[in-house]
């Protein structure tokens, strides 16, 4: 059963939900007012940590140990950073915060900046999201107007400004350190880490990027207290807590966001939120969290049969009734992502699906990392050669050794993005991609879509 | 007519300006904020922003070519996006597409002959939830279907 919460949530679908007397109503900036004006950084920071909460961008790494490796600067500012530009394929969950309840994401950069000791936060926002950056503005002019942002937010001697700044088209400002190149006024080409944007980040200065719904989560945290927060989850134990926005889209009936504790299983967000496959055909695969993320079949099972392993308690069950959360996902040989959900009906051509995506990231390459430029643009090459038909058993062996090649050699982690999921496909439908070789399947019957 | 910003327009910058340590922090907000004007940035626009940002004129042409929204060339009236990644092609985007270009009279990457609308493909723009999708100028329409298409499109041609 879905355990569905309404957090970030609740002022979804109301007249006007995304204005400030919506969101007060509704217990909105209490816990600003309450961290500015009674709290010391380091009990925020206690809570942060206690509530599990894992990055809600992709990696998953928890927020209250990022916010701890803050430390202040004898000379430099702190920045915090938002990370808005939702560009990763499958994933549409921070849009509807901005466009639904873009005061909590004012409140959570209040509460965040006050945290990490930064006085300024900037919100990355992908230009393409026009309501998006017009309801973050409105939102902030809103709290300026009632000085909850400015020289003196509820009263507090801690100034706090928050400015929404946008990109221009680059899935690759995504990654942290693009996006602080980009922010910057740079070409988004992702930094070498170590210096990490703690200590080394936006403008040279100690930054924390945060992903956007990871903040918008944070009045909650405090609301609940870290502990309650976190056992929300039925991951609490893999110190994965709360709740969290759950995407899904592709071939189900009724694809959307719904925000759920962490937890649910793949078959329960396809079934009972997404109200089956289209045509209730059966699924072939998922992409979990993203396109990045590897795909996962139905008939994937859990191998844990060591009783000392936390994953013990799914051994032997199918890969789609296990607890999606960041490292079941993991254990499961993908991972979550983003946690938006696309779904690939039987009947769909795994090879041309590789082939869309293999485009996406061929288009997308910054181009610095020759690993990444030239095998995202042979990756590419090769799937189209197999599609047309001309394509040898050599050439889908060299498709898995072009990605083998790309994994661990680029400055970022777009050359796993990339290779990820092409491994993925080529793996778990080696197949098919030799039934094309073979001639058996062609590209004029490939399918994207399904009746 | 040598390039000038819009006194509305030049108030905004400054306004960007004051919320940056640095100037070239200013720099793709400022270019959004031309483009908005002009449709595209031109090597004079280039210059121009280079001397008001204090800012080499090859770090400008690195920054422009590098983001996919700056056009290097003037485009049409209108600007229509449609999606073309993997989310919205399990949803029918290539017939999206199709449909696009038979009643636009041209292939994506083109501009209409009078000038009126370029169409593009995008790169997932994060409506997959509501696919399939396209970007007219700054608004988004999704669940998209042939009626949708056919009375959006018209009402653009005849705009």
């Amino acid at each position: 059963m879905l355990q569905r919460t309404s957090y970030l949530t609740k002022n979804y679908g109301k007249p006007e939900g995304w204005t400030l007397p919506v969101y007060e109503a509704t217990g909105g900036y209490a816990q600003a007012k309450r961290v500015l004006t009674s709290m010391t950084k380091e009990q925020v920071i206690d809570e942060a940590k206690k509530a599990n909460v894992r990055g809600r961008g992709g990696a998953g790494f928890p927020m209250g140990m990022k916010w701890s490796f803050m430390r202040p600067h004898a000379t430099k500012p702190s920045y915090l950073v938002l990370n808005a530009d939702e560009g990763e394929p499958g994933t549409h969950k921070d849009r509807t915060i901005m466009e639904l309840n873009p005061h909590s994401v004012v409140e959570g950069c209040l509460i965040g900046c006050y945290a990490i000791g930064a006085h300024v936060a900037y919100i990355y926002v992908r230009d393409e999201l026009h309501l998006s950056k017009a309801r973050l503005s409105a939102a902030i002019d809103e709290a300026k107007k009632k000085g909850y942002v400015g020289a003196t937010p509820f009263g507090a001697d801690y100034a706090i400004e928050i400015y929404v700044h946008t990109g221009a088209g680059a899935y690759i400002c995504g990654e942290e350190t693009a996006l602080l190149n980009s922010l910057e006024g740079k070409r988004g080409e992702p930094r070498l880490k170590p210096p990490f944007p703690a200590q080394v980040g936006a403008f040279g200065c100690p930054t924390t990027v945060n992903n956007l719904e990871t903040i918008a989560i944070v009045p909650t945290v405090l609301e609940l207290g870290g502990e309650a927060f976190s056992k929300l989850s039925a991951l609490h134990s893999f110190n994965d807590g709360g709740v969290r926005l759950y995407g899904i889209n592709g071939h189900v009936k009724n694809p959307g966001v719904v925000e759920l504790a962490c937890g649910p299983t793949l078959n329960e967000l396809i079934h009972e939120f997404g109200g089956g496959v289209l045509g209730d055909r059966k699924v072939m695969c998922v992409i979990p969290g993203g396109s990045s993320t590897p795909v996962l079949l139905p008939h994937e099972t859990i191998d844990a049969p060591d009783a000392s392993s936390p994953m013990h308690a799914y051994h032997g069950k199918s890969v789609f009734d296990v607890p999606l959360g960041v490292d079941t996902a993991r254990a499961m040989g993908t991972m979550l992502g983003t946690c938006c959900v696309t779904v690939l009906a039987e009947g769909t051509c795994p090879v041309l699906a590789m082939h869309n995506l293999m485009q996406f990231y061929r288009h997308e390459s910054c181009g610095q990392c020759t690993p990444c430029r030239e095998g995202g643009a042979w990756l590419l090459r090769t799937v189209e050669k197999i599609l047309d038909g001309h394509g040898t058993i050599a050439d889908v062996d060299n498709l898995s050794d072009i990605a083998s090649n790309m994994m661990g050699n680029t400055i970022c982690a777009f050359g796993e993005g990339t290779a990820m999921p092409a491994l993925g496909f080529i793996r778990k439908f080696r197949p098919v991609f030799e039934a094309y070789v073979r001639g058996e399947r062609t590209r004029a019957d490939a399918r994207l879509t399904v009746a | 007519m040598p390039f000038r910003l819009s006194d509305e327009r030049e108030r905004e910058l400054e306004a960007i300006l004051s919320r940056y340590p640095t100037r070239m922090a200013a720099l793709i907000p400022a270019l959004h904020l031309i483009q908005d004007q002009e449709g595209w940035i031109s090597d004079e626009v280039i210059g121009w922003v280079s001397q008001r940002l204090d800012v080499p004129p090859a770090h400008i042409k690195g920054v422009v070519t590098f983001y996919s929204l700056f056009n290097q060339h003037p485009v049409g009236k209108h600007q229509v996006w449609v999606c073309r990644t993997l989310p919205c092609a399990l949803r029918g985007a290539g017939d999206v597409l199709a449909q696009c270009e038979k009643i636009l009279g041209v292939h994506a990457g083109e501009t209409t002959p009078n000038g009126n609308v370029t169409l593009r493909t995008a790169e997932c723009l994060a409506s997959c939830g509501t696919a399939p999708m396209m970007q007219i100028n700054k608004e988004y329409h999704e669940n998209l279907t042939p009626e949708k298409i056919d009375r959006l499109l018209t009402k653009l041609m005849e705009s």
